[in-house]
């Protein structure tokens, strides 16, 4: 098993589509943790505009907490893509590329191959967000240094910079989650799929679609709304609640679960089944 | 002695369509089997349910006399198999590609192997170079080295010199033979040419509408006894009047203007044609037409003969 997750794992990496996530990533991080430290100010005096008649601020609004917390809220629009990119490739490219007629006549089982290159996957998407944390934290640390979190939602909060790490931890922990559920459809489709291009796609349309069904008929979709797992995407504000308590999150992690479990066996199963005529 | 392959009854239905249809064959070791049938045949449907790309519909495969469906991993351990094109991680060099293939089945002494495969299909020095730059010349020849990567006992070939040009398709049937002869390997060779199963095999099965039609000994096949001889004369009536009453009406089969056809035995090609001469019929030429191509067009014209 393990001689086949390495054999995944060189082949993800040695794709040069892999590094367009890579790639992505470092653009729009750096674009923009330079872009809050040109015009950083200017916005943030415009947000906070309604808040100074009465709160008086003081320190470092704009610190690498602040920036990381913008990053988190802005990338999970985009991670998805680039998760996809890799994770609907991963079946449906070997069948594209004909490739499993030279894998799959070995003496190799099916259910072996599709763990293990879920696992590949799931390394990657895992390398993604720590990509994307150091990234963050690095620019962070050369354009801001630390300071105190304001998070305004329905409310304000101040968290202070020595009980924000296992906040930015646990909330990529559960973005990791999120992401490899992601991934864990996308590689489904990709099971069904002969091109790559249909996963992709159909990973990125589910995921939007249902995102802006859920905003513009959320009342027509209330009793079906909670069963989704893309209405629990943004769950990792939750650990910025100043008064945050696991149970707040159980439910959100069960239900990515669910769907993380039952896209993985439909795969087994489909896959197990599938006759391989490309 | 066990067969090396024995399909018993094997079927595939894609709805109403029967891709192959309860077919059955042996391949004997030593044996280079030609597997002949026209496009469509169902020759790649039978070769994929043969390597368990494709599961079966009904029927039972036997691969070294065990059951494919219950000892796949065991029995594809001594298979190496090429099936249509030559595909491979194009991004990758020849000899990456051929590591990864070697890891899956466990080869021993990888490195040492892949420079012996490498170089006897002719590849050791372009064994660095990543294979979208191959032609699908070298393509077909590195298809062939991951086949011999592992040192199978039966290689499945599945029409492995489609696309390629004249010179290519020669290297490939030497190298098939080559296989056969200093290696000692079974050989099961999928192709829609007659000219080429008749080069290297030596026993075959002939395949149309995912029936088996014939199976047999090519050699027997050529030269069985009935064999049709194109006779290209100054003028057919000339033979048509001289034939009556003879023993060569019987065996008379057509005419055009300038070309008469009779059915006969390879002795009896000198007797007809010294009386022809006899009779004063100038012939231009004696064109025999091989029973096997006779033999494969009149049979998957709708002909079956099993």
């Amino acid at each position: 098993m393990w001689k086949l997750i390495n054999i995944e794992l060189y082949k993800i990496f040695t794709k040069p589509r892999t590094y367009i996530g890579f790639g992505a990533i470092f653009v729009i991080i750096t674009a923009i943790e330079i872009g809050i430290k040109i015009k950083g100010d200017d916005m943030f005096a415009m947000i906070l505009e309604n808040l100074s008649d009465k709160f008086i601020f003081e320190g470092k609004l704009i610190n690498m907490y602040g920036v990381g917390y913008v990053i988190l809220n802005t990338l999970w629009i985009h991670v998805p893509i680039l998760v996809a990119l890799v994770t609907g490739d991963l079946l449906a490219g070997e069948a594209n590329g004909g490739t499993f007629r030279i894998i799959l006549t070995r003496p190799v089982s099916r259910v072996k191959l599709i763990i293990s290159k879920f696992l590949a996957g799931w390394v990657y998407t895992l390398m993604l967000i720590i990509f994307m944390i150091l990234l963050s934290a690095l620019w962070g640390v050369v354009l801001f240094g630390p300071g105190d979190l304001l998070v305004m939602t329905t409310k304000v909060s101040i968290i202070g910079s020595d009980d924000l790490i296992w906040r930015f931890a646990t909330a990529y922990g559960y973005g990791f989650l999120c992401m490899t559920t992601v991934a864990t459809m996308s590689y489904m489709l990709s099971a069904m799929s002969d091109n790559s291009i249909g996963p992709i796609i159909g990973t990125i349309a589910l995921i939007i679609g249902i995102t802006v069904v859920s905003t513009v008929g959320a009342s027509l979709l209330e009793p079906v709304l909670p069963y989704f797992f893309t209405t629990y995407l943004q769950s990792w504000q939750k650990f910025f609640n100043t008064e945050f308590t696991f149970s707040l999150v159980a439910h959100d992690i069960l239900i990515q679960l669910i769907y993380i479990f039952a896209f993985f066996f439909i795969t087994l199963f489909y896959f197990r089944k599938k006759d391989i005529l490309t | 002695m066990e067969a090396y392959i024995e399909i018993k009854n094997l079927s595939k239905h894609y709805g109403d369509i029967k891709a192959v249809d309860d077919l059955s064959m042996q391949v004997m070791p030593g044996d280079i089997y030609g597997f002949l049938g026209p496009n469509g045949s169902g020759k790649s449907t039978t070769i994929r349910m043969l390597l368990s790309l494709i599961r079966p519909t009904s029927g039972q495969i036997f691969l070294f006399g065990k059951d494919l469906a219950v000892d796949r991993y065991q029995t594809l351990s001594r298979v190496g198999a090429l099936i249509e094109k030559p595909d491979f991680y194009n991004y990758l060099p020849a000899r990456k590609n051929l590591e990864i293939l070697g890891k899956l089945s466990s080869v021993q002494n990888l490195k040492f192997r892949i420079d012996e495969v490498l170089d006897l299909v002719g590849l050791l020095p372009r064994a660095h170079s990543s294979v979208r730059t191959f032609s699908l010349g070298m393509k077909q020849r590195l298809g062939i080295a991951q086949a011999l990567l592992h040192k199978p006992d039966l290689i499945i070939l599945d029409e492995p010199t489609n696309g390629l040009d004249p010179q290519g398709q020669k290297e490939i049937r030497d190298l098939v033979k080559t296989l056969s002869q200093e290696n000692n390997i079974t050989i099961v060779i999928s192709s829609h040419v007659l000219f080429e199963i008749e080069q290297i095999a030596n026993r075959m099965v002939i395949i149309n509408k995912g029936k088996a039609l014939v199976e047999g000994n090519v050699h027997d096949l050529i030269n069985g006894d009935d064999r049709q001889v194109t006779y290209v004369v100054d003028n057919s009536e000339n033979v048509r009047h001289i034939i009556p009453g003879t023993i060569w009406e019987k065996r008379f089969q057509k005419s055009s203007p300038d070309r008469v056809w009779f059915k006969i035995t390879k002795d009896e090609i000198p007797v007809l044609t010294a009386f022809l001469i006899e009779k004063e019929i100038k012939i231009f030429a004696i064109e025999p037409v091989r029973s096997l191509e006779d033999f494969f067009l009149h049979l998957t014209e709708n002909v079956e003969i099993n």
